[in-house]
């Protein structure tokens, strides 16, 4: 900074004292949430996963790895973890490749680009809960208008919620049908950064429009945006609940229970505190380690503005 | 160009303006049976769901049980104070801590921005755990207080903020505190306007959120007065009404149709908001 260096030295101390002091001063009330609201209560999970604290229990005691081996051997929270990756391995694939189809689609639009970007990001915008019981609606076993049509063109009714063999992967697409729009945008953002002098060049070596460009110079130029758009969706998607909550709780036959639909169930329907502690730091161990992934592997590569 | 290519193009911009349609319809086919939905009787509904509308007076009578069934105001209410304080606290500990790991060179800072970005990986449903627990023993749960506290540290907001903050010209501060200008008068006067995007983005991303959220109204609401939208749907679908389905859609239109419209009126705010969190 040249304007302090002006300064004579003995007037330096004082001015860069009073500047430590100011700035813990502003940063103050984010160091007292960021401890109370973040940094001890992780502290606390992480201790808790150790204990068989029950809210509201008078007194609990230490049981060491006790919980994390309950995970090991409890069916339903390793049916939890495998509905979850079940969720995310489903929802992912859609997002992104529906994401990636439709930007390169609206990408060559000129006057209704904008048009379909805010057709497309509506999903997002909107309460999931709220559009999951429209969905429920559209997708009932007999009152539903998608069974009518598919009764119509000839197929069997579905009873997409209520099945335990569908009512997963039809969660997974109504999570998938809220994310596409988000992916799009990423996907437009990352396109509009190829620049066209690469296609010019494309062109005067007789490589046209098509999918032959696209496969040779698109896509290994969307490779970072690709990245990040996978990780970020499978972050999401990784803390799959609000659905659950609204349509199926977890049933049928806890076909859809999963990893923080049964943290939410352990810690604040059951009160098992120290269980629910040990299922939380396995949830953190997962997304944290895909954000960080996200953060200094996909995001250092990623050129979006 | 000559002729045939034109007329090639053509085709295939039709073409590609005919697959982005269908996807559109299946997008927004929710959006139009919500609609369909709430202009008919429940009668109506199961006989004759795609037929026009028999009249005004039966869209007013589904948003009247809507509103009359459960108390539909009172959610929105409690939503429009939640967002709104929510947002400005989170602002008013954001914009002064993100003003100090911008300019400051202060003790701690590196640590404090490590941590920042650290917290950017954690899932609040972890911390939420505790911060229950904590709430419960206070006897705080069931409260604005309760579905406000655990968001007032936004790492996002601090690290978006911070981003824009280093970019502002030390000169410009350096000048203003020549002119005797204070901290607070240099962050309000000339560093927040010069953010006024970054802040708006923010904004319309933490309104969103909040607005949507289920997962902490869920846990820390049992009675219905301090029920957020999201929560009252849930109401709706627990209730008799649960096969009222216009009153259902009704519900469901006023729930999404706040923060549909602020998407509507800053698009360019939304869409940048959302896509920098990598969601939530």
């Amino acid at each position: 900074m040249s304007g302090t260096s002006v300064l004579p030295r003995a007037r330096r101390r004082p001015a860069a004292n009073r500047a430590a002091v100011h700035g813990l001063l502003l940063a103050g009330p984010a160091i007292l949430f960021l401890s109370l609201l973040m940094v001890a209560p992780i502290f606390v999970v992480f201790g808790l996963s150790f204990t068989d604290y029950s809210l509201g229990a008078i007194q609990f005691s230490f049981i060491g790895l006790g919980n994390y081996l309950q995970i090991a051997s409890d069916a339903r929270a390793l049916g939890a973890i495998g509905h979850t990756l079940v969720y995310v391995a489903i929802v992912v694939p859609i997002a992104v490749l529906l994401g990636l189809f439709l930007a390169l689609m609206i990408q060559q639009r000129r006057r209704l680009r904008h048009t379909y970007e805010v057709l497309f990001f509506l999903p997002a915008t909107s309460t999931f809960v709220a559009m999951a019981l429209v969905w429920q609606f559209l997708l009932h076993g007999r009152i539903g208008p998608i069974n009518d049509w598919l009764v119509w063109i000839g197929l069997g009714r579905i009873d997409f919620l209520t099945n335990p063999a569908t009512a997963l992967p039809t969660l997974a697409v109504i999570g998938a049908w809220q994310l596409v729009g988000q992916t799009t945008i990423l996907f437009l953002a990352g396109l509009s950064s190829v620049s066209s002098d690469i296609y010019d060049a494309a062109a005067l070596d007789g490589m046209e429009a098509g999918w032959d460009r696209f496969i040779r110079i698109t896509f290994p130029m969307l490779g970072p945006t690709t990245l990040f758009v996978v990780v970020t969706t499978t972050i999401t998607a990784f803390q799959a609940f609000d659905g659950v909550a609204a349509l199926t709780q977890g049933g049928p036959a806890g076909s859809t229970e999963t990893l923080l639909y049964k943290i939410y169930l352990e810690a604040y329907q059951y009160t098992n505190m120290g269980y629910a502690s040990a299922l939380s730091i396995l949830f953190l161990a997962f997304i944290a380690a895909l954000s960080m992934f996200q953060i200094f592997v996909a995001e250092k590569k990623v050129h979006y503005s | 160009m000559s002729a045939p290519n034109a007329s090639r193009d053509m085709l295939r911009m039709a073409g590609a303006n005919a697959v982005l349609m269908v996807v559109a319809a299946i997008i927004l086919l929710p959006f139009a049976w919500m609609l369909l939905t709430v202009m008919r009787s429940p009668a109506e509904i199961f006989s004759d769901p795609f037929g026009l509308p028999q009249g005004f007076g039966i869209v007013v009578e589904n948003f009247h049980r809507a509103f009359t069934t459960v108390p539909m105001a009172r959610f929105l209410f409690n939503g429009a104070v939640v967002v709104t304080v929510l947002l400005f606290l989170q602002l008013a500990v954001s914009i002064p801590a993100a003003y100090a790991l911008a300019k400051f060179p202060f003790s701690g800072r590196n640590l404090l921005f490590g941590l920042v970005v650290a917290a950017l990986c954690v899932p609040i449903q972890v911390p939420m755990l505790p911060i229950y627990i904590a709430l419960a023993y206070a006897g705080a749960l069931d409260s604005y207080f309760a579905l406000i506290f655990p968001f007032l540290f936004s790492p996002f907001a601090i690290f978006m903020l911070r981003q824009q903050f280093k970019a502002f010209p030390n000169e410009i501060i350096q000048a203003a505190r020549l002119d005797g200008f204070s901290e607070i008068q240099i962050l309000l006067k000339l560093i927040v306007p010069s953010a006024r995007p970054v802040i708006a983005a923010f904004a319309v991303f933490s309104i969103t959120a909040h607005w949507n959220d289920l997962y902490w109204p869920l846990i820390v609401v049992s009675s219905q007065d301090m029920a957020t939208p999201p929560l009252g749907m849930l109401y709706f679908r627990d209730g008799d009404l649960g096969t009222d389905y216009g009153a259902l859609m009704a519900g469901a239109i006023v729930t999404v149709t706040p923060v549909m419209v602020i998407f509507l009126i800053a698009q360019r705010q939304f869409i940048k908001g959302l896509t920098m969190t990598g969601l939530k």
